[in-house]
């Protein structure tokens, strides 16, 4: 068919107007013009599919492969601990400081009262709250908000306080009713995107005692209104606490708060009382309620469920404890003495202690097998319209990307076979290792509330990808509605492009607030209406920066545009690497390798599980002879303005781990001023690097922090240093100077 | 570096392709599609057919008892012919003006958009009013509101084989 029609119509469509006057073609050929179209508009439209589908695996493997370089902190801070006796002098004071929590030395009624006596300058013109509360105060914060202005510090302070007391009160899991309003609002994550928030509140109506609202957790991190947003959030829950009900998410974490921005965007709005607000934020998130239930029969949770998911237990679990999901509850071995024995127990009883999530003392042995299998994966793009999304607790292996539901052998709790040597007068006893502790038991309920994800095969496997908390199969969904007589699950935590996913047989619902979140055009959010029957009803929609409507192809190649550069990125992270095994395929030094060969060496260096044939045209060129020039897939980006004594190597590594070294540098900077010592900079850059197996001698690193010292006082200011290795899409800048 | 002309690499780098046009749509990652998207992959393999020749495909890559999904082991055989044989061939830039051209009776250089709306929804296999939505988004000038297809076709091509 093919081929023949088009030779006909090629024939008959010769021009033949000789005299001018119109001519009707054939029925016949009209609908062969048609058909030719049509197909032709199919075609083009199962292309820009294809690349809408293949923006979005870029996207997601991103955030996944991000979830990897965790590991890689998180075994660094066990490393730390393992090494503490190195850190000369700032040693404990950093670890404790990194993994205890911070302890508040005022008393409540102190508190309250310094937050009363912070005078607020005439000048400041945006909204002052008085407490309680009233409709006044939240439709203030909603005018300011729009308006881009900022609360005043003191508000935000005193707003935390109440919020927390507030909190304190609230149990686990919140039961509640449909009876006495016409339907609940449900909404997912938001991660700071302030436009949603209020697109669904212009949609939807703002929460009311008709009108109420449960928002299922992740509010921080990722967008740059994050405290706006938990402000409304709060507000409204003082103003109405029987009818606004909010969950904890995984974000709801200070930790992570430190990777993925939201310590960041406080620290910048608040200059002089953000270190204040942070402190109260911790306890603020770790009393936010884990679960709500609606009519005894839908279940709300951020993350998921796991086979040991428990409510009764669950509601008994003193959730204010668990801080962050990735600060591990330390496992009391006092009783056995065992710190005082020889370096190899006590290397186990720093196992069990660490055995969750966190690499336990194994660092040595990870980083050296790190450097086997080449792993390190690039730290995400940092420019602001991309993502790095990414969330998660430590995890211990890198698993093989190629087979990604494969759950690694890592126990979060010791197996019963291990067995703790310790010694008693001249010999060893062997003990059974302890029953975890309840504090442990009580960590596992909430982690997996927060970070679980569900998956189409039956089973609970760990989740090796987050680190935490489980993948749970549809017998395990089964099996908890039935336990407490339920019907339905609705869960937040992954992002889906209409705003809504169901499976498990429809028991479980995924439901995301966040349009946009990879990118402008990459999905919608969505929020369910739930009312006494019980039957979900979903609203979607998508914020829109331009006033034009952009059309679909216009869309994709927006979304693409973005993945691509996030995936130059990642390319350009592990630029030796690539051309060393690419030159291995190119014995003769061409400079060219097949397609087949270039794939190969894409897929394991970055183990991204990513169709690397279908995206080759837009990553690298061919040459004439159809082999794929490999060099070409780094020319598109260069580095920033280079720092003297950082050679190219040193400075791919600086790149790679940008996102790892600061917040390592946000923790060291205990203040919160944007500076540290330059001691503090060398001891930690020799720890990491020294982690990671990565050579860099001690002149290097003092030039380096030398150089860096641009006010020669001695202490270095580290968002100027990692602004330094930022990279620069050259394409980017050429339509930038073109448009 | 192995001879890259041979039978059997251009066999291998089709499969490939295949494998990883399938895999994009592969979501439950149990080498599986939906058959409602097998014409958007065989199409974004680069193949131009019609929706009977899809019609045809899909019957022989359905399963006795529909399914409703289409195994990857079927797939593969099936396609590979399709791109090895070359069936389906592109559509060029020149064609596909002339298309235009010969619903352009008038010969006026442009098409309004309630004329192509007829030929489209109504000749050949009819696009859905959603089809034809997205394509007049796409094509209609929004200054002059018509469609002005040379500027079309050619932005178009443009774009799809960047």
């Amino acid at each position: 068919m093919g081929c023949g029609t088009s030779i006909a119509i090629e024939n008959q469509t010769r021009p033949s107007e000789t005299d001018g006057s119109i001519k009707h073609p054939s029925p016949a050929l009209t609908m062969k013009a048609a058909i030719l179209i049509q197909r032709w508009y199919r075609r083009y439209v199962a292309h820009l599919e294809m690349r809408r589908r293949y923006t979005w695996n870029i996207f997601q493997s991103i955030e996944y492969a991000g979830e990897q370089d965790q590991l890689q902190l998180s075994s660094f801070f066990s490393f730390m601990l393992d090494n503490v006796t190195q850190m000369n002098g700032n040693g404990p004071d950093l670890i404790s400081h990194l993994l205890d929590s911070v302890v508040d030395p005022l008393t409540e009624e102190v508190r309250q009262l310094k937050y009363e006596q912070i005078v607020v300058s005439e000048s400041y013109s945006g909204p002052r709250l008085s407490f309680p509360l009233s409709v006044t105060d939240t439709n203030a914060l909603l005018s300011a908000f729009k308006e881009e202005q900022t609360l005043h510090g003191k508000y935000v302070l005193q707003l935390l306080y109440e919020t927390k007391k507030f909190l304190k009160q609230m149990p686990n899991v919140i039961y509640l009713s449909t009876s006495y309003a016409k339907e609940i609002t449900i909404c997912g994550d938001l991660h700071g995107s302030l436009d949603d928030l209020l697109l669904i509140f212009y949609k939807n109506g703002l929460p009311s005692a008709e009108n109420p609202y449960i928002f299922n957790g992740d509010f921080v991190d990722r967008g740059k209104k994050s405290t706006e947003i938990i402000i409304i959030l709060f507000a409204f829950l003082l103003l109405y606490p029987d009818h606004m009900h909010l969950n904890r998410g995984n974000h709801e974490d200070h930790i992570m708060n430190l990777r993925y921005g939201f310590t960041k965007e406080v620290m910048q709005k608040y200059k002089t009382h953000g270190r204040e607000i942070l402190q109260l934020l911790q306890d603020v998130f770790s009393l936010l309620p884990l679960a709500t239930v609606i009519d005894n029969k839908v279940l709300i949770v951020h993350g998921g469920i796991s086979d040991k998911t428990d409510l009764d237990f669950l509601s008994t679990v003193e959730r204010h404890k668990v801080k962050s999901a990735l600060r591990l509850p330390k496992r009391s071995t006092d009783h056995l003495n065992v710190r005082s024995c020889s370096r190899s127990s006590s290397r186990h009883s720093r196992r069990s202690r660490m055995d969750s999530p966190c690499s336990s003392g194994r660092s040595s042995r990870a980083s050296r097998r790190r450097k086997k299998h080449s792993t390190k994966q690039g730290s995400c793009s940092s420019s602001s319209s991309s993502s790095s999304s990414s969330s998660s607790v430590c995890s211990p292996r890198v698993s093989s990307r190629n087979t990604p539901r494969r759950p690694p052998p890592s126990p979060s709790l010791p197996s019963p076979t291990d067995v703790l040597q310790v010694p008693f007068l001249d010999s060893f006893v062997s003990l059974e290792p302890p029953e975890p502790p309840r504090e442990e038991l009580e960590w596992q309920q909430v982690v997996d509330i927060l970070w679980s994800d569900p998956k189409n095969q039956n089973g609970c496997s760990l989740n090796s990808f987050r680190g935490g908390g489980c993948y749970f199969g549809p017998d395990v969904t089964q099996a908890l509605l039935q336990k407490h007589d339920l019907c339905l699950l609705i869960r937040s935590h992954e992002c889906k492009q209409e705003g809504y996913e169901l499976c498990h047989n429809g028991q479980v619902i995924t439901i995301f607030s966040a349009s946009n979140y990879y990118e402008e055009g990459s999905n919608r959010g969505a929020y369910i209406k739930l009312g006494p029957e019980l039957v979900p009803r979903f609203f979607q929609y998508q914020v829109s920066r331009s006033t034009r409507k952009l059309t679909l192809h216009q869309r994709v190649r927006v979304a693409e545009g973005s993945a691509l550069r996030a995936l130059k990125e990642k390319l350009y992270a592990q630029r030796s690497e690539l051309m060393a095994a690419f030159q291995q395929y190119d014995i003769d030094n061409t400079g060219r390798i097949s397609t087949s060969e270039w794939a190969q060496v894409v897929e394991s260096v970055l183990r991204l599980d990513l169709p690397w044939r279908t995206l080759r045209p837009r990553l690298a060129r061919l040459s004439a002879d159809g082999n794929v020039e490999y060099g070409s897939c780094f020319e598109d980006i260069s580095p920033g303005e280079p720092i003297p004594p950082v050679t190219p190597n040193l400075a791919e590594t600086l790149y790679r781990y940008r996102t790892d070294l600061e917040i390592i540098f946000n923790i060291i900077d205990k203040d919160h001023s944007g500076q540290i010592s330059i001691e503090e900079f060398r001891q930690t850059w020799k720890l990491f690097t020294s982690h990671l197996g990565v050579a860099v001698n001690d002149q290097t690193i003092d030039d380096m922090a030398r150089s860096i010292d641009f006010n020669k006082d001695g202490s270095i200011d580290f968002n100027e240093f990692l602004e330094a290795f930022r990279v620069v899409h050259k394409l980017d800048v050429k339509e930038q100077q073109q448009g | 570096m192995a001879d890259k002309y041979s039978a059997d690499t251009i066999i291998t780098e089709t499969q490939k392709r295949i494998s990883n046009a399938f895999d994009v749509f592969d979501h439950e990652s149990n080498k599986t599609v939906d058959v409602r998207e097998i014409g958007t992959i065989i199409r974004s393999l680069g193949c131009f057919p019609s929706e009977a020749d899809l019609h045809d495909i899909i019957a022989e890559l359905e399963e006795e008892e529909p399914t409703g999904f289409v195994r990857y082991e079927k797939f593969l055989p099936t396609m590979t012919k399709i791109l090895l044989e070359r069936k389906f061939r592109p559509i060029t830039e020149d064609l596909l003006l002339q298309a235009f051209e010969v619903l352009d009776q008038q010969k006026k250089g442009h098409l309004e958009p309630e004329e192509l709306t007829k030929y489209l929804t109504q000749e050949g296999e009819p696009f859905t009013q959603e089809e034809m939505d997205e394509m007049l988004s796409a094509a209609v000038d929004p200054d002059k509101n018509v469609i002005l297809y040379k500027d079309f076709v050619s932005m178009m091509t443009f774009d799809d084989t960047r």
